[in-house]
């Protein structure tokens, strides 16, 4: 008993730690440089988007290989919304993700007709339908996109140290708002469903949980939060244009080697992935092309090994969930 | 007008045979081993650098190349499926998605370190330039003839192994029920290997038609991979003629999109794939 007791306090010394890493994080304006709060925006932005592949991946067995393209599409929304349509900005941010959903809809009626390893290239090609389109849209730059006007820019603080630490506020609530959320969402009654999927789907459905509703629900679940952070991309990147907002190798390869590596089917798995992922991209993004390839060598190798990732691993050596989305036994 | 709308249709409609020449591969794996191959695209371009680098170093034209290269493309694609493929083929098809999807970036980057960024393309000689007048209306190239012809004979070959041999009867009752062919005593391991060999001498053949025909570089890959998973799914699934109309009609979208304006050739591509899942879901000829 007292190993299980020492285990628990283990447990609650991480949770405990992990608390007071996110109050850090929170108070981050106060404690970071400009540089390293320009760093963990990107790294929060990651982060959601991770997330979501994951949730689609490794719970719902919709494996998107098209996630970009509802990051251009908040993108692009936020751009004519806050600047062609002069909407408020920060009513205009909430209307993106609006957007976004709104776009998911029909996206969804079509590509859905398509199951499995279909659906994996399906939606490849919405995504390059949406990029091929933004490209078109009459007052986003065409091609080659447009900037962000500086009376936008400035909406978001008058000095470049205040935009910083706006948009790593942002950042940060968003990542906060997409974990807990997805948290909270894989613990109700659907997310259990979908654990259950996860775990077995023919049995899941055998069960009573309504496999193409949960997808559905899923799939629109994810498409807000993507807009979200194509919104974040456009305030750090100061621009829209089709390749950048669409980008197949920042929003969809990286986030699905980030899974992979760190975990497919859990929530941990995505922190870790996007850690590893930042501190691999500050040694090896010298090595340009290199740095894919090995990216790429090792998710295969990961797969390979231990398909449930690197806290498929902790988990095998009886390391119990951090954030677990499953209900224990009621004492 | 209407005669060069005509003449950019069939035009189209031939490029159709090289689509077809991408699609078959992508449509035996999955018809047999039922998984994704999201590398298909860029085994495609990887064996056109090949062809590029060894017909440069011999002298030899790209297609007498890749005659002499089947074999090899055979047996690259047997140990891909046994070494590395095989080991994640199974109930989900996740792990084999995510490893396949590893391998086409490995295969771009690798390209990229490997050959830089530029765009080349073969020379295939006469064949190239010569053409035949039709109806006394158009100039038909004998290069996309010769290609579109390619496309029928690797289709009925493909059929015939499948439908007429005692190999291709043991590789649809694999494709049919894995678990019971092992019951039965045949490999399903080494069926669904000889299986992505065959899918190794499409993509050989594939290459040395596009190499000639249009330029390529270490990223065209995956957008080789959506023109053959759109002809896939137009044709019917599990369709290797359809495959063929499907890349017919995927040709002539393009070439009448780009008579529209440049840059919708590859839109109206793709829309049009949306429009025919749409409005018919399992593809123009589905398989019962």
């Amino acid at each position: 008993m007292t190993g299980r007791n020492q285990f628990m306090t283990g447990l609650a010394i991480t949770r405990f730690a992990l608390v007071a890493i996110i109050l850090a994080l929170a108070a981050g304006p106060w404690l970071f440089d400009l540089n390293q709060q320009t760093l963990l925006t990107e790294f929060f932005t990651l982060l959601v988007l991770a997330l979501m592949w994951n949730l689609l991946a490794g719970y719902a067995d919709i494996i998107t290989v098209g996630q970009h393209a509802f990051v251009g599409v908040g993108a692009y929304a936020f751009y004519g919304l806050a600047v062609l349509a002069d909407v408020d900005i920060f009513l205009a941010i909430p209307m993106a993700a609006l957007t976004t959903l709104l776009v998911a809809i029909p996206t969804m009626a079509i590509i859905f007709r398509l199951r499995t390893a279909y659906l994996a290239v399906g939606t490849w090609v919405a995504a390059e339908v949406m990029m091929l389109i933004a490209g078109k849209l009459p007052g986003f730059g065409g091609g080659s996109g447009t900037s962000l006007p500086i009376p936008v820019v400035k909406a978001f603080g008058a000095t470049l140290s205040g935009r910083v630490s706006t948009f790593y506020a942002m950042s940060f609530a968003l990542a906060l708002l997409a974990f807990g959320t997805t948290w909270i969402f894989l613990r109700s009654r659907v997310g259990l469903g979908l654990t259950a999927m996860r775990d077995n789907e023919e049995a899941a459905g055998a069960a009573g949980v309504d496999l193409v509703m949960t997808r559905i629900v899923c799939f629109l679940w994810t498409a807000p939060f993507l807009g979200l952070a194509g919104v974040l991309v456009t305030l750090q990147k100061l621009r829209v244009a089709p390749s950048a907002s669409f980008s197949i190798t920042d929003w969809t390869i990286y986030i699905i080697f980030i899974v992979v590596i760190g975990g497919i089917g859990s929530l941990e798995g995505p922190v870790i992935g996007t850690i590893l992922f930042f501190l691999l991209r500050g040694y090896l993004a010298a090595y340009g092309t290199w740095y894919l390839i090995i990216l790429g060598a090792v998710s295969i190798g990961v797969i390979l090994a231990e398909p449930r990732g690197i806290w498929g691993a902790c988990r095998r050596w009886g390391i119990p969930d951090l954030a677990p989305a499953s209900h224990g036994p009621k004492p | 007008m209407t005669i060069d709308m005509l003449n950019q249709a069939i035009q189209g409609a031939l490029i159709g045979g090289l689509y077809a020449l991408f699609a078959v591969g992508l449509s035996l794996s999955l018809g047999v081993i039922r998984f994704i191959n999201i590398a298909h695209g860029d085994l495609i371009v990887l064996a056109s650098f090949l062809l590029m680098s060894l017909s440069g170093l011999l002298g030899l034209s790209p297609f007498v190349v890749a005659l002499f290269m089947l074999p090899l493309a055979f047996a690259a694609g047997y140990w891909l499926q046994r070494l590395l493929l095989q080991r994640v083929v199974g109930e989900s098809v996740l792990p084999v998605i995510l490893v396949t999807f590893g391998l086409s970036i490995m295969i771009q980057n690798g390209l990229l370190q490997a050959y830089g960024p530029d765009t080349h393309k073969l020379h295939g000689g006469q064949i190239e330039v010569a053409s035949v007048h039709m109806f006394g209306l158009f100039d038909i190239g004998f290069f996309p003839l010769a290609v579109f012809f390619t496309a029928i004979v690797v289709i009925a070959a493909l059929d015939i192994l499948l439908y007429r041999t005692s190999i291709g009867a043991r590789i649809r009752a694999v494709a049919d029920d894995p678990a019971a062919a092992d019951l039965i005593g045949l490999s399903s391991g080494r069926m669904y290997a000889i299986a992505m060999g065959v899918v190794g001498m499409t993509v050989m053949l594939a290459a040395s038609c596009m190499s000639v025909w249009t330029n390529f570089d270490p990223a065209i890959g995956p957008s080789r991979l959506l023109t053959a998973f759109e002809a896939v799914v137009l044709g019917g699934l599990g369709s290797l003629w359809g495959t063929l109309v499907g890349g017919m009609v995927l040709g002539i979208a393009q070439n009448l999109g780009a008579q529209m304006d440049a840059s919708w050739q590859i839109l109206a591509q793709h829309l049009i794939f949306l429009l025919v899942l749409v409005l018919r879901p399992r593809g123009l000829f589905p398989k019962a």
